[in-house]
């Protein structure tokens, strides 16, 4: 069972992947991620593309701006992993 | 025997720095082979070869900057004789001292720069996240250091990863400032912006997404690209260069794409015969050039013959790009951002998705009037996404 704080890491991973000079302890929860770390669309697809492989969770274009903020990721992911959508 | 020289990638380039060969002599190459790693003012490159054969001589060695159009190997034709050896233990001599002795002396090699077998990705993402190369554990076949090696060694380190190095962006900088005054200085530019209409286009997209798994899913800038391809089609004047006084039309569009590099770098290499493309295989070819541009392994093909470029600046919010042309290209085609807006169309109010796209062209290759019909075909096409 994955606690949030396993998400957490595997998010700022994926995160880390496309933004490696990043500081994410700075990160703010609540503002969204493009504006804090400079990442454009493909960057955020291959953020996308690597919680899918590690999490196995298929995020739908349609809730991706749900993962727009740290903790809005969080809250989406923590859910979709407890509630047996699981793809 | 025919000779494989220092390619020139952009009316700017000088020299380059042989980083690494990929091949060896006695090795046969084909027309389109990586053959090399040369590290440029735009980032590691791998050099493809333009000629088939066996390779007789590699004349330079790792490390060594090499003006452009220097000899760096020979090749002989397939079954030819190899040339006769100049030295009899060519393993340790560096056969350049033999094959160019009036040349500059070698340069000391770069350090770590060939001593591992490890792929220019590999390497790359290793400059970014400041991992030494030697305490990294290779788990591919023969003991290549792949990217997974590298990001796995990255992980086990607490130390920070670096951004790119300050000298590395002062040098791209350099180089966009070189090409971006000579299109200032040379070409007459004139602009042109249309308002389209994308909701179509956008829908279509939604629905085409909804059938497609996460990794298979397109980004909106790949219809537009696959549209700009074909619209170009129907203008040719726009796809080609301007070399010695007259516009050279090509036939092949080769689409480059602007693509920003973190800490404030830019390229815009190509996407080869981009019309050939269907949407799906553009958003395959764009997204493949984002991610080795942005791990610096981009090819020498992709950086020297882009015949027209592309720039999508909506991600940042504007909605309109005023472009410079890359010389000696004769057209750069901007879009911003999408947006909602209120509509009229046919007596009736809507609220629509709008893009607004703009042609900034060479004035000595075209005229307005058909530059204007290049954004009326792009509007068009992408009324009919489907048929893209």
């Amino acid at each position: 069972m994955m606690t949030r704080d396993d998400i957490r890491k595997t998010l700022i991973d994926a995160l880390a992947s496309v933004a490696p000079e990043a500081d994410f302890d700075a990160l703010k929860p609540e503002r969204p991620l493009r504006d804090q770390l400079d990442i454009d669309s493909f960057d955020f697809l291959n953020v996308i593309l690597r919680v899918h492989e590690k999490l196995s969770v298929d995020i739908p274009e349609a809730d991706y701006a749900k993962l727009a903020t740290l903790s809005g990721a969080l809250d989406y992911l923590e859910t979709r992993l407890t509630s047996g959508h699981i793809t | 025997m025919t000779e494989f020289r220092m390619p020139s990638l952009g009316a700017d380039m000088e020299a380059g720095t042989l980083v690494e060969w990929q091949i060896k002599p006695g090795q046969r190459v084909k027309r389109g082979d990586v053959v090399a790693v040369v590290e440029t003012q735009k980032g590691a490159v791998e050099v493809e070869i333009w000629d088939d054969g066996v390779v007789d001589q590699l004349l330079v060695e790792p490390g060594t900057k090499v003006p452009v159009g220097e000899v760096l190997a020979r090749l002989r034709a397939e079954g030819g004789a190899p040339a006769p050896a100049v030295v009899p233990a060519p393993t340790i001599a560096p056969p350049r001292e033999a094959a160019k002795p009036a040349a500059a002396p070698p340069r000391a090699p770069v350090p770590h720069a060939a001593r591992f077998k490890v792929s220019p990705v590999a390497r790359r993402r290793a400059e970014e996240l400041g991992v030494d190369l030697a305490l990294v554990t290779p788990s591919g076949p023969e003991g290549v250091i792949s990217m997974s090696d590298v990001e796995r060694a990255a992980q086990t380190k607490p130390a920070a990863a670096k951004p790119a190095a300050p000298d590395k962006l002062a040098a791209m900088r350099q180089a966009i400032a070189a090409a971006m005054a000579k299109s200032k200085r040379e070409i007459p530019h004139y602009y042109l912006g249309t308002t389209i209409d994308v909701s179509r286009a956008t829908d279509w997209l939604e629905r085409e997404n909804l059938k497609r798994s996460v990794t298979q899913r397109v980004l909106f800038a790949a219809v537009l690209l696959k549209a700009v391809a074909v619209a170009l089609k129907d203008v040719p004047e726009l796809n080609g260069f301007w070399v010695d006084g007259a516009f050279r039309p090509s036939q092949a569009v080769h689409l480059g794409v602007g693509i920003g590099l973190r800490g404030g770098g830019l390229v815009a290499p190509a996407i080869r015969n981009a019309d050939g493309k269907t949407v799906p295989e553009m958003m395959q070819a764009l997204s493949d050039l984002v991610n080795r541009a942005r791990g610096g392994a981009l090819r020498s093909s992709e950086l020297s013959d882009a015949t027209v470029t592309v720039t999508n600046l909506g991600e940042q919010g504007v909605e309109t790009v005023f472009g410079v042309i890359y010389p000696p290209q004769v057209a750069l085609v901007g879009f911003g951002k999408v947006v909602e807006r209120p509509w009229a169309e046919s007596g009736g109010l809507y609220v629509r998705r709008l893009i607004q796209a703009t042609l900034c062209a060479d004035h000595r290759a075209s005229v307005g009037h058909r530059g204007a019909l290049f954004l009326s075909a792009l509007d068009r096409l992408l009324q009919e996404p489907e048929k893209l």
